[in-house]
């Protein structure tokens, strides 16, 4: 059945696959969840201000990049953030930006509307009299925030935000859309370029699919940790 | 980054004072000027013009060409050092990656006719190419009207797509249109039976069929939806002074006897990735625009008669 | 900004030859409505079995049910379109692969299924969420009054389940439809598809892609408030459904 395969494509790409592609995955995936969970984080904040404008901008912008398809975003992210660049610069021609920056931002901004959900939950989490009791000992907003709600807030929902890292990891494979090299479009241009489809697909399903039994049997096990010094 | 940028802008004002006096610069030449950097917009298969080698590194006929348009801005600018990006674009999202700056010029096969000239501007013409379609010659499928009611695939974005399209609406064929990404996958549609042909430019399909595990297997129609059409190298419209440059380095390059050494280069020698030797010689019209430099999008302004 | 803008565009006709560019993107709505729906009711029904099989006492059915969910939610899911898409015709005995590559709406029946797999593993661990939430007196009852495991899921749990689990199903059916985007690599000619296509022929990106996003919202809008009024009418009473 296999006959007609020709499996040692993989093995010529290895390089490229993982040196180029995978490493721009990762690289795409650690900076987006950093930013991500900051951004979120303060979108979350302006949420359960009590602030109704500052509420209600963080709200639309949550809903609203939780109602697009990601793939629209990421079209749309890489046509316009030169433009947003030129705006917030003040420059006079849309500011150059490459592939790579284009994409985090893409990815930062998007995941930060779920990301902003799941932190709203965390802080939701705490109970109301430590913001109260920090508050009696003179503690200013920042402070209570900083000092006492945001660690637990994010300890409580560290396996969610972990899953969510996982599916952002994924989400990833989307930047194929604009033939940007990750893993995924490493492989496809390969595959293109040699004929090779079924190798190239198989193996791109196999390694994501290690990399994500990996990392979501990882968050299990911190869970069930967490669950127990509870 | 704010801040990056404002230092740039400032370092860019002493550096004008500096050379107050003389020429003012504007568009594409002043951005490099600032940046240091040159970005050209490349494909991933548009074989032999702009593709990806072995080590994954743009390489072509087209990107030769444009590396010349670079030595030009270089010269021009009197730069000592003049950084070359690459930026991986497709049929779909070159206009408007070279529009919003994330690109200088994309080298690739790209069409120069009125529509895109609207948005954009070519260099002179450096290949004519007709849009025809491949099929395996075991299907029999001869003329355009043979491919009433199959599916056939083309590039999402490309004027190939577009002309099939018209074609199709205007003659009632009822063809299953099936957009891909980038060339080679339209063509893998036909190498893997899920279509039955593949609308592209003839030059396209013929480094393709040739490239493909059974060159013998394919052939490529006589019926064309198109005249030879000319390919440019894409640059941003209203920039008189970079599409100067990039005119003068290409005329330049055409009309000198290094124009037909690179032509060979790319069209009758073995290429990378694979050695293959797609052994087309120059034709008679694009002779003559390499004799006598073109950025006109008309066919018919080619024909040698 | 050196972007011409033009509105107006959406009324100017299209070069498919069928009506104006407007008409281009409603047909792609259309199109990622009906592959949205046909991958629903797939994600339903296995998702349903699967949810259900995670919850049996039965030892072999509940990894089996791991096993599935695992697999379908730990590989992107233009990945798994791929495999359907590109790697499976190939890997089948060869008449069968061509029949399935000859198919006329071969990305369209593709991208049903496949998204339908994808969303049905969320759909399972809904369900079982549901049903682990359910007091287990409510099982413990139906075991003594002589019902069956089949009749104990079949007349007690699942009716509470699917009632309790409305709200967050909402939110995976607006997913599902979400997700037919992917299908573009895929060759299915969907909204966003449509207007990449729009930006192609007419140059006009942002016009194409707001009208899009416009056409999103209001897809999500209609469904909101079309389930709120589902929840509403089934709700339990003396149950709070939802948040």
């Amino acid at each position: 059945m296999f006959a007609n395969f020709d499996f040692d494509v993989i093995r010529r790409s290895l390089s490229y696959l993982f040196l180029d592609g995978m490493t721009f995955t990762l690289t795409l995936t650690g900076l987006a969840t950093f930013g991500g969970i900051v951004f979120g984080t303060l979108i979350a904040l302006m949420r359960l201000s009590g602030y109704w404008l500052l509420g209600r901008i963080a709200g639309l912008y949550v809903d609203l990049m939780r109602s697009l398809p990601l793939v629209l975003v990421i079209f749309w992210f890489y046509f316009l953030v030169p433009y947003i660049g030129q705006w917030l610069t003040g420059s006079s021609r849309p500011v150059r930006v490459g592939a790579f920056a284009s994409s985090l931002v893409t990815f930062t901004l998007f995941e930060a509307a779920y990301f902003a959900e799941i932190m709203r939950a965390g802080i939701q989490s705490i109970s109301k009299g430590q913001p109260a009791a920090a508050q009696a000992l003179g503690l200013t907003y920042s402070q209570t925030m900083r000092y006492v709600v945001l660690p637990q807030a994010f300890r409580n929902m560290l396996p969610v935000l972990l899953t969510q890292t996982i599916v952002l990891f994924q989400d990833t494979s989307l930047v194929y859309v604009l033939s940007i090299p990750d893993f995924l479009g490493a492989a496809s241009k390969v595959a293109q370029r040699d004929g090779r489809l079924v190798e190239m697909y198989l193996f791109a399903a196999v390694v994501y699919f290690a990399i994500s039994c990996v990392a979501s049997f990882g968050v299990r096990r911190l869970q069930a940790r967490i669950a127990f010094v509870h | 980054m704010k801040r990056l940028r404002i230092m740039g802008l400032v370092l860019a004002a002493a550096f004008c004072a500096a050379q107050a006096g003389a020429e003012e610069l504007a568009g594409t030449l002043k951005k490099v000027k600032e940046t240091g950097v040159i970005t050209i917009g490349y494909r991933d298969s548009s074989i032999p013009f702009s593709y990806l080698d072995d080590n994954q590194k743009p390489i072509g006929f087209a990107i030769d060409i444009c590396l010349k348009i670079v030595d030009a801005v270089k010269k021009e600018l009197k730069l000592d050092k003049l950084a070359v990006e690459f930026n991986p674009v497709t049929s779909s999202t070159r206009i408007p990656l070279l529009a919003n700056g994330t690109i200088d010029m994309e080298c690739g096969s790209t069409t120069n006719n009125p529509d895109r000239l609207k948005q954009v501007a070519f260099t002179n013409t450096h290949f004519l190419t007709a849009t025809r379609f491949v099929s395996k010659k075991s299907s029999k499928l001869n003329s355009i009207e043979d491919l009433r009611g199959k599916s056939v695939a083309s590039t999402s974005g490309t004027t190939n797509i577009r002309q099939l399209t018209e074609a199709n609406a205007a003659r009632n064929l009822g063809i299953n249109i099936i957009p891909a990404k980038e060339h080679a996958e339209s063509f893998l549609m036909v190498e893997t039976d899920r279509a039955v042909a593949a609308v592209l430019d003839d030059i396209l399909l013929a480094s393709f069929a040739a490239g493909s595990k059974d060159p013998d297997a394919y052939v490529i129609s006589a019926d064309a939806f198109s005249k030879p059409e000319p390919y440019g190298i894409m640059l941003r419209k209203d920039d008189p002074a970079f599409k100067k440059v990039a005119d003068d380095a290409t005329a330049a390059l055409y009309q000198s006897p290094e124009g037909q050494k690179l032509y060979d280069k790319w069209f009758m020698q073995k290429i990378p990735p694979k050695g293959l030797n797609l052994n087309v010689p120059i034709g008679a019209e694009l002779k003559k625009a390499f004799a006598k430099p073109s950025d006109s999008p008309d066919p018919d302004s080619y024909k040698t008669m | 900004m050196n972007y011409h803008w033009n509105w107006h565009v959406f009324w100017e006709p299209a070069p498919n030859g069928t009506g104006t560019y407007l008409d281009m993107l409603l047909s792609g709505l259309v199109l990622t409505i009906e592959t949205a729906i046909c991958a629903w009711i797939i994600a339903l029904i296995f998702g349903a079995v699967i949810g259900v099989l995670r919850t049996l006492p039965s030892k072999a059915g509940s990894w089996v049910g791991f096993a599935y969910v695992e697999f379908f939610r730990n590989m992107p899911l233009l990945v798994q379109l791929f495999l359907w898409f590109f790697v499976l015709p190939e890997i089948l005995p060869h008449s069968w692969g061509l029949w399935m590559k000859q198919m006329s709406n071969a990305p369209f029946y593709t991208a049903a299924i496949g998204i339908g797999l994808f969303m049905s593993a969320r759909v399972a661990e809904q369900t079982r969420a549901g049903i682990t939430s359910l007091p287990r007196g409510q099982k413990l009852a139906a075991t003594a009054l002589g019902l069956t495991t089949a009749q104990t899921y079949r007349y007690v749990l699942l009716p509470m389940t699917f009632r309790i689990m409305l709200p967050p199903l909402t939110s995976e059916f607006l997913s599902t439809i979400k997700n037919t985007s992917v299908a573009i690599t895929i060759g299915l000619i969907e909204l966003t598809a449509e207007a990449r296509a729009m930006q192609e022929f007419s140059f006009q990106v942002f016009e194409a892609f707001t009208a899009a996003t416009i056409l999103y919202l209001l897809v999500n809008i209609v469904v909101v408030i079309a389930m709120r009024f589902v929840e509403r009418g089934l709700a339990i009473p003396g149950y709070i459904t939802g948040k």
